[in-house]
């Protein structure tokens, strides 16, 4: 599987104006920011969802030349709510899910077979996760993806996606509010200041 | 066989009746008075004044005239399809697939019914091609109308479910695709449910008039079975244009759902 790099060139959307950004192969670079300022919107963009100024690259391929949906199923956006719309939880899943992966991330394997009003909404994201990384994307935009969770759980779920992004060599921009999370898991770390993206300092 | 000829005096009678049940309701404070008689004189006026335009029509025979009183009849279809919706589709798009679904299912059926089918001389003659194209129109209007606004209100309402559908990769046809099957279903609805109860449950309008008129059963029947499967197809082939197109218009070309063409419903 070839690793690519996830590049932005000169994005513009709501707030922010020419941001220019790129993740390596299995990097992970955090995004962080006030509430409304525009970390989602911004990853919306990546992924295409919103109209948005400027050009998003993945290796050689450009995000206007290839087809929308082919885009986000390569450029996946786990969005910090994640919705369920058919009965049972397994009909969200194309392939079956390695019970390794569900026990990594807490949940037991009789999870697939349930409702999917018995879940949890900590439930809902980890098995989002799964969801979107069972799609094999090449690059992963997490909005928040333990936003729902315990101490606990969320060392758990970043230990796992730690693993996964390293061995696959996914580029990721992961949206985190939690300094320690930050350091935890990221390579670089940049805040949304008014219209611009600040490099923080990693400790 | 010859109808009984009404008078306008024996019509009085009956409304007088409807004014006895309004003085009724109003007796025992059921809120309903002014509305009932406003509807029953609603009635009777716009019946009167259509039966005088139906009788210059029919004297004077012309295509033109004919096809301008469809033309009139599709824009008052199109403008009422517009207005029994909660969000419109902004720039005029909800009047233009209106109409242009209606158009082009129930013109072609009416059509359709009248040259190869039913057969008058001439084809536009307007006893057969003005009520004929009255009941595809009405039924067709009811379920664009109720597909429509199914379809944009559901989507509206579901936008987290399509988006997280669009951002796993899905082609926006099959993001939309549950949504569109009960769009569809509910325009269809109606005029299932009408053929399944048609004779069992209740006698149609139409078939009722004309052997009232004095029309034999039979003959009345058949009329009634080409006319209510006309308007299944008018409906059928309107409706699913309609959402065809619509649901198309609530995606762009980067298949992005924009719920910003479509407007906040009025208070």
């Amino acid at each position: 599987m070839s690793r690519k790099c996830l590049r932005l060139d000169r994005v513009a959307i709501g707030e922010l104006a020419e941001v220019g950004l790129a993740v390596g192969p299995g990097e992970i670079v955090c995004l962080s920011g006030a509430s409304g300022s525009g970390k989602s919107r911004l990853l919306r963009a990546v992924a295409d969802l919103e109209p948005h100024e400027g050009e998003v690259w993945l290796g050689g391929q450009a995000q206007s030349d290839t087809p929308a949906h082919r885009w986000r199923r390569q450029v996946m956006l786990v969005p910090a709510e994640s919705q369920w719309w058919a009965d049972r939880v397994d009909e969200h899943f194309p392939e079956r899910i390695d019970d390794d992966d569900l026990e990594s991330l807490g949940l037991e394997p009789e999870v697939m077979s349930w409702q999917v009003g018995r879940l949890s909404s900590g439930e809902k994201q980890r098995l989002a996760l799964l969801r979107g990384l069972g799609r094999q994307p090449a690059v992963l935009l997490l909005d928040e993806p333990t936003a729902n969770l315990d101490e606990a759980t969320t060392q758990r779920v970043e230990t796992w996606l730690l693993t996964k992004v390293r061995i696959l060599g996914r580029p990721v921009l992961w949206v985190a509010h939690d300094k320690g999370q930050i350091a935890r898991v990221a390579d670089r770390h940049l805040r949304i200041d008014g219209s611009r993206l600040v490099e923080e300092a990693m400790a | 066989m010859n109808v009984i000829e009404l008078s306008w005096w024996q019509l009085a009678l009956a409304a007088s009746m409807v004014v006895v049940l309004a003085g009724c309701t109003a007796v025992m404070q059921l809120g309903m008075s002014r509305s009932l008689l406003v509807a029953a004189l609603r009635t009777v006026v716009q019946l009167s004044l259509i039966g005088l335009v139906l009788e210059a029509l029919f004297a004077a025979e012309r295509l033109v005239w004919v096809a301008l009183m469809a033309l009139a009849m599709l824009l008052i279809a199109g403008r009422e399809v517009m207005a029994r919706q909660k969000r419109r589709l902004l720039g005029g798009w909800t009047f233009g697939i209106g109409t242009l679904s209606m158009f082009l299912s129930s013109f072609t059926v009416t059509v359709l019914a009248l040259t190869v089918i039913i057969g008058p001389e001439p084809w536009y003659r307007p006893q057969y091609a003005i009520p004929l194209l009255g009941m595809m129109l009405g039924n067709t209007m009811t379920g664009v109308a109720l597909a429509l606004d199914r379809l944009t209100d559901t989507a509206w309402r579901q936008r987290a479910v399509i988006e997280n559908r669009l951002m796993l990769g899905e082609p926006w046809q099959l993001a939309i695709g549950d949504i569109r099957r009960e769009a569809m279903r509910s325009g269809l609805m109606p005029m299932i449910n009408a053929m399944a109860a048609a004779g069992v449950v209740s006698l149609p309008g139409m078939m009722t008039g004309q052997i009232l008129a004095g029309t034999s059963p039979a003959l009345a029947v058949k009329y009634q079975i080409l006319v209510m499967l006309s308007i299944t197809l008018g409906t059928g082939f309107g409706t699913l244009a309609a959402v065809a197109v619509g649901s198309r218009r609530l995606f762009d070309s980067r298949e992005r759902l924009r719920l910003d063409r479509l407007s906040t419903p009025r208070p």
